[in-house]
């Protein structure tokens, strides 16, 4: 089936080399990373974690909210949803690679990586997030490619592919779930020290990556004869406003924990994220972003008729995936560094090299969907 | 056969890039590597005797000082027996360098022969640098 | 010889199975072969610890003297890096009120307001930063030293996300050109890991004590084992008010500061 990927016209060839001249820049900036060290990021002694970890985190997101997808289909029968979970598990596979990217431009020592299987240590968190996702790779990869053969020689699948979906479901909560464990486990990170962590990033996870998914979907539409349906866009679009709710309530709950208690801890971050702390506030306008993007989308949402007009349905999807890209991928890892141990505010902004490998790892993980995608959207063009 | 020509042209690549290694390297047969071992801290040495045999400490020196780290880093021990009975202190400075004060000759040599970079010397000060 | 390729051969195996408990109960006994022995002179302890008398600290030094804090960085080939962003430091000072920030009050007696305490890995009973590690580089010794293995270090720097004491820097650079002066007998790091103080687990192990203490002049810093009743550390935690670092968060610091 990989040969569809290699018959495409002059737009799909340009779009890849764009991206391969992005990956390219990236891989660039990361040779004088390992050169010079992590000294080019903006990251510090008291901001050890910045745009890196926290697209990985993000990302996982992205990636376990395939099961929003699968589940519906395999488990309740969903039938809108048979064309489209191909979809969704592809742009896993993609997440879960640039996951690993992202973890692996973030180590100080790269070549050592292979020290977590070494020595495994069941007691950290980052060597099941390893593991997890590892795994998670495999069974979408597996999964996608095999449900999306069988269609082609309209047969249906082996049967042990259904058992893997099934644990592909559980796997999908689960790497979220460890992910969120990375944070939720340490003393002395108040912001990060809450048991709502975990479904706080599920709740995101669940709201972002289908609004993608939906975005992705329409742009298939418009560039191929493959149409996903009005009713599995209109799905995936509940699901979105239904995610995007609970989202936004649980970082009210944060809120108000916070801010009730009145404990200083818990309300320094979040200070710092939305007014500053101390005179230092360089994400506050990320932040505010964030809350007029969320407030925005879920009006369009929200309201029947926005959120069932393809064109307002587009900027709502937009809206929600860059808000929370704002409150996940940037302000959650960074606030939780500040304040430092000795309550002094060091504050963090990417630079420049590093926004450049960042880019260079979103462009690897965009040749990957696109590739797997071309491949899905040939076989369904020809099945039609 | 079907496209028969981009196939084989494909292989000829094929086995030219493999094979890439030898052709490139013809005819330039390097010198073997002769190790110094005649620092004066040796030549003080009543009895010319390493931490093992030296055929031993040729072949496995690599693993040997492995273990040494293991046990001085991870385990806090410092002592190591030797197959003799003699017991010398774990450490690459002070015992190792002791005697091999000479990296250029002693380490590097075969080192840049084989083309192996051991990193020790990324942390541990050479001897020259002392 | 066998053995060790044996024992190559099973480290390969752990990789391909990860194959946990085995592996390490094999790893064991092939280093049984090399019948290490304790160093005869060696400080032995249960739990190693510190206290430091910060009063004895000030008067004598007036709050300039910086004595512990150099003869700690020179020996442990420490970079002197001025971009507070890179610093590494294994033994430093930070005012009170950001040492004890949970003491922070706006009617601190006279005498502690603003003074400087020194400040350095706690050597915790439960220590996050080795619970977090992915690879085990950094660990719990026996003696209750929490020891670094700078070969094994992958920088991921989850130890210092988990360190709630801002004990630990990471090499952002290669450190060697910014030594003023290299020690010859300690290794220096290398970019891309992270470090800390190690409480001097070399010197332990030539029956010396920690640097710190050594040259303290007025003899502020005090260590012994505190499983020990009759150490000095005891004596002074019987007889004197002492406090730690973030009590409540259930790490269990071993450095007492007595005020």
């Amino acid at each position: 089936m990989l040969e569809k990927a290699l018959m495409g016209g002059k737009r799909y060839w340009s779009w890849l080399i764009l991206l391969l001249a992005m990956m390219s820049v990236g891989f660039r900036f990361y040779l004088l990373q390992l050169n010079q060290g992590l000294t080019i990021t903006g990251m510090s002694r008291d901001v050890s974690w910045g745009l890196y970890i926290a697209q990985f985190t993000f990302l996982v997101g992205v990636a376990a909210s395939a099961v929003m997808v699968v589940l519906p289909y395999y488990l309740h029968n969903v039938k809108a949803f048979g064309q489209i979970t191909i979809f969704g598990e592809f742009l896993a596979v993609s997440s879960v690679i640039m996951c690993l990217l992202f973890v692996i431009v973030d180590l100080g020592k790269p070549m050592r990586l292979l020290n977590m299987l070494l020595y495994p240590t069941p007691n950290s968190i980052l060597f099941w997030d390893v593991i997890v996702l590892s795994g998670y790779l495999l069974l979408n990869i597996v999964i996608g490619w095999n449900v999306l053969e069988a269609e082609r020689k309209a047969v249906s699948p082996p049967d042990w592919v259904k058992p893997l979906v099934y644990v592909s479901i559980p796997w999908a909560v689960s790497i979220h779930t460890v992910t969120a464990f990375i944070y939720s486990g340490l003393p002395g990170r108040d912001y990060w020290l809450t048991a709502l962590m975990a479904a706080r990033f599920l709740a995101s996870a669940f709201a972002c990556g289908p609004a993608l998914l939906i975005l992705l979907l329409l742009i298939i539409k418009t560039l191929s004869k493959f149409d996903p349906g009005r009713e599995a866009i209109q799905k995936l679009a509940q699901i979105v406003t239904y995610a995007m709710v609970i989202s936004l309530f649980f970082v009210g709950l944060e809120f108000f924990t916070a801010f009730y208690s009145q404990v200083p801890g818990h309300m320094h971050s979040l200070a710092y994220l939305f007014a500053g702390l101390d005179g230092h506030g360089k994400l506050i306008p990320f932040m505010w972003a964030f809350a007029f993007l969320a407030i925005g989308a879920l009006i369009l949402l929200l309201n029947p008729r926005t959120r069932q007009q393809e064109s307002t349905l587009k900027v709502a999807c937009g809206a929600v995936f860059a808000s929370l890209w704002l409150e996940k991928g940037l302000g959650l890892v960074v606030a939780g560094f500040i304040p430092n141990a000795f309550g002094e505010v060091a504050e963090y902004l990417p630079t420049a090299p590093e926004i450049l490998i960042a880019l260079g790892i979103w462009a690897t993980g965009a040749l990957i969907l696109t590739v797997l995608y071309k491949v899905a959207v040939s076989v369904k063009e020809e099945v039609a | 056969m079907y496209n028969a020509r981009s196939i084989l042209s494909g292989l000829g690549v094929f086995l030219v890039l493999i094979t890439f290694p030898f052709w490139y390297n013809v005819g330039k047969s390097a010198a073997a590597p002769e190790p110094k071992l005649d620092t004066p801290a040796i030549q003080q040495l009543s009895r010319k005797q390493c931490v093992g045999s030296t055929p031993y400490m040729r072949a496995n020196h690599m693993q040997l000082l492995e273990e040494w780290r293991t046990l001085a880093v991870r385990e806090g021990k410092r002592v190591y027996e030797a197959a003799d009975g003699k017991k010398y202190e774990i450490s690459l400075e002070k015992t190792c360098l002791k005697c091999h004060g000479n990296k250029a000759q002693f380490c590097d040599q075969c080192h840049n022969s084989l083309s192996v970079k051991p990193d020790c010397w990324n942390c541990h000060v050479a001897p020259e640098g002392r | 010889m066998s053995k060790m390729d044996r024992r190559s051969f099973l480290r390969f195996g752990g990789l391909c199975v990860l194959g946990l408990g085995v592996l390490s109960g094999a790893e064991v006994l092939a280093e049984k072969q090399l019948k290490a022995a304790p160093a005869s002179p060696a400080l032995v302890g249960k739990k190693w610890a510190m206290v430091i008398d910060m009063k004895k600290c000030w008067e004598a030094g007036k709050g300039e003297c910086r004595d512990c804090i150099l003869a700690c960085h020179r020996a442990h080939n420490v970079p002197d890096i001025a971009n507070p962003k890179e610093e590494v430091k294994w033994i430093w000072t930070e005012p009170y009120e950001e040492v004890f920030l949970d003491q922070k009050q706006e009617y601190t007696a006279e005498g502690i307001q603003g003074k400087p305490f020194l400040v350095l890995c706690n050597h915790c009973d439960n220590p996050p930063c080795a619970r977090v590690c992915p690879t085990k580089a950094t660990f719990k010794r026996e003696d209750g030293i929490v020891m670094m293995d700078y070969h094994r270090c992958i920088g991921c720097r989850f130890c210092m996300a988990a360190c709630p004491f801002g004990a630990r820097s990471f090499n952002f650079r290669d450190p060697r050109p910014l030594l003023p002066k290299l020690n010859p007998d300690f290794p220096t790091r290398e970019m891309g890991v992270v470090e800390k103080c190690n409480f001097c687990a070399e010197r332990l192990e030539a029956g010396a004590l920690p640097l710190c203490v050594e040259a303290c002049r007025q003899g502020a810093l005090v260590f012994g084992d505190l499983e020990d009743g009759n150490s000095e550390v005891r004596t002074i935690l019987r007889s004197r008010f002492t406090m730690r670092r973030r009590p409540e968060l259930g790490t269990g610091p071993n450095v007492y500061y007595a005020i």
